[in-house]
């Protein structure tokens, strides 16, 4: 592999790392911001199920993000991911939280915009639509969830001390689920960019198993949002845990537990051929942000509590930081793109006309 | 790792679940003796068998405050609850403040051995009575804390009724007691008694009001 394509690869592994800083947040920052898990814990199994989601299941939505703008050239996908990475670090900075799926996506449709390449409005109409949904039906499983642990918990009589205990186990459980449908469903934003011109071979492990050149591609990047997570997360998982409304350790579990499946619902091909299979509508398997879904779990639970203890200030920063995000990404994208195209000489796509 | 550690979890606590239930155990068991050695007393005086009782309280005492010291130590080295930490601290500090107060009581009547009017007997029994009874239901209230919150208020709000009784039967006391002809200084000590006495169902309202935040705390 040449230097120049690990320079390239850089970008990527850059903005895997500022997910893992940011998002490792959404599934672990209200357990580590209550101080029911140690960040150490919370670090490690994040790590390894993010790894694992991204490698496994992790081709799904990295597909619907590929249609969007198929990036032809390596030094134009060094843009797209840099810009993204760059957006959203300049957003940590500012203290806003961020989604990274909606980084890349202004990247990429700046990319597009520089290119002269249509983006697919089906694509587009497609993801844009789950920046909505996702949040709404995070939201809608939160309150039926919370409604439902609450009356739980209201029946059984359990113990103090030993509900700190399930809540615990519970909130490591869902984190690990957690960050395996972070990893499925968002690898495709860190490496999704690279797979039209990967850089990597196929790789067997004598006949036990391949690793294709996409599988490989998705195992970099994970590990980078791993390197992310462990270096860089602590300080956001403190800031979200405590961030909109105070959670109790149990409201913390549920909305661990429906931003998971939202990602995971988002993310599932089994889920999508199984629905296709009965004649049920299928829901569109679209890298969703982890941010946008927390929140919305977040706020349903406080809105089942009568809305009270909403910190209505940092919910308006939230939403016009997601109104921003997509903007400033693609016009640092394409800004950038300029620069590395003339005054760098790179070619940063490939005229398909 | 994580398994073994969720196991220890487990067991941890399960063995803290008991030290509470054993240190609610014990306060239950001195307010019931409180009220039997003060029987004795007006019945026989100060005699071995009101010492027997008041030792046997002196060693649930002593037992309470290890319980105590271990259950706030765990709560605190392995960060359980983060949540109601404090609340249980609290709760569990002013609870043994009640055990205190009862054997304090008891050494009171074992040292001073006041001499009291017989005319009086029945009133400071019905005084010691209700007291007990506050401390009963103070400490039902704390263990349905635990394990049924709404349960809860449905004890804290006898406690309030039981030293609601316990102030009126002190003040009709100490009305009676400085009627007579008794010398100042007889019914002054007379006085401290009911003073002592009527302490422990205060002691158990002010845990009851704390409860009752706590509970809120918990529900909302």
């Amino acid at each position: 592999m040449e230097v120049s394509t690990i320079l390239f690869l850089t970008s990527g592994l850059f903005l895997g790392w500022a997910l893992g800083a940011n998002d490792a947040a959404n599934v672990f920052g209200t357990a580590v911001g209550s101080r029911m898990i140690k960040f150490s814990t919370a670090a490690m199994v994040c790590s390894v199920f993010v790894v694992l989601g991204a490698v496994a299941s992790g081709t799904g939505a990295a597909h619907t993000l590929g249609k969007l703008g198929a990036i032809t050239a390596l030094p134009g996908a060094f843009m797209a991911a840099f810009s993204a990475g760059f957006s959203v670090y300049l957003m940590t900075k500012a203290g806003i939280a961020v989604s990274t799926t909606q980084a890349i996506v202004g990247s990429i449709i700046g990319w597009n915009l520089f290119s002269g390449t249509d983006t697919d409005p089906a694509a587009l109409t497609k993801i844009v639509s789950t920046w909505l949904i996702c949040p709404l039906l995070a939201g809608g499983i939160s309150i039926i969830l919370f409604k439902s642990v609450t009356i739980f918990l209201r029946r059984t009589n359990i113990h103090l001390l030993r509900t700190d205990a399930y809540t615990r186990i519970g909130l490591l459980a869902a984190g690990a689920f957690g960050a395996y449908s972070l990893g499925a469903n968002n690898i495709g934003n860190v490496v999704g960019v690279f797979i039209p011109s990967s850089p990597f071979t196929d790789f067997s492990f004598g006949d036990i198993f391949t690793l294709t050149s996409i599988e490989q591609l998705f195992l970099v990047g994970a590990l980078a949002i791993a390197v992310g997570v462990i270096t860089y997360s602590k300080r956001v998982m403190m800031t979200v845990g405590r961030g909109m409304i105070p959670l109790s350790p149990v409201g913390a579990w549920v909305a661990v537990v429906s931003h998971s499946i939202v990602l995971f619902l988002f993310a599932s091909r089994g889920l999508e051929s199984f629905l296709a299979s009965h004649g049920l509508p299928t829901i569109p398997l679209v890298p969703v942000s982890s941010s946008q879904a927390v929140v919305g779990a977040v706020l349903g639970i406080a809105l089942l509590r009568g809305g009270r203890n909403i910190r209505w200030r940092v919910v308006g920063s939230i939403v016009v930081g997601w109104c921003l995000t997509p903007v400033i990404a693609g016009i640092i994208c394409f800004i950038g793109l300029y620069f590395l195209q003339n005054v760098f000489n790179q070619q940063v796509f490939i005229p398909t006309f | 790792m994580e398994l073994t550690s969720s196991i220890r979890l487990f067991g941890r606590t399960k063995a803290l679940e008991g030290e509470i239930d054993e240190f609610l155990n014990r306060l239950s068991q001195s307010a019931l003796l409180f009220k039997h050695a003060l029987a004795i007393y007006f019945r026989s005086g100060a005699d071995e068998e009101f010492e027997e009782k008041l030792k046997h309280v002196n060693a649930l005492e002593s037992e309470a405050d290890h319980l105590r010291r271990s259950i706030e130590r765990q709560l605190y080295e392995h960060t359980l609850i983060p949540e109601s930490r404090g609340d249980v601290l609290g709760l569990v500090e002013n609870l043994d403040s009640i055990i205190n107060q009862l054997e304090g009581t008891l050494w009171n009547f074992s040292i001073e051995t006041p001499d009291i009017p017989e005319e009086f007997h029945a009133d400071y029994m019905a005084l010691a009575e209700m007291s007990v009874m506050a401390v009963e239901h103070v400490v039902m209230a704390s263990r349905s804390f635990f394990t049924n919150v709404e349960e809860a208020n449905n004890h804290t709000h006898k406690v309030m009724f039981y030293e609601k009784e316990t102030d009126k039967i002190s003040t009709k006391l100490k009305r009676a007691i400085f009627a007579t002809d008794l010398e100042l200084s007889h019914k002054a000590h007379l006085r401290n008694f009911v003073e002592h006495i009527d302490n422990a169902a205060d002691s158990a309202e002010d845990v009851a009001d704390r409860l009752a935040i706590y509970v809120i705390k918990r529900t909302v």
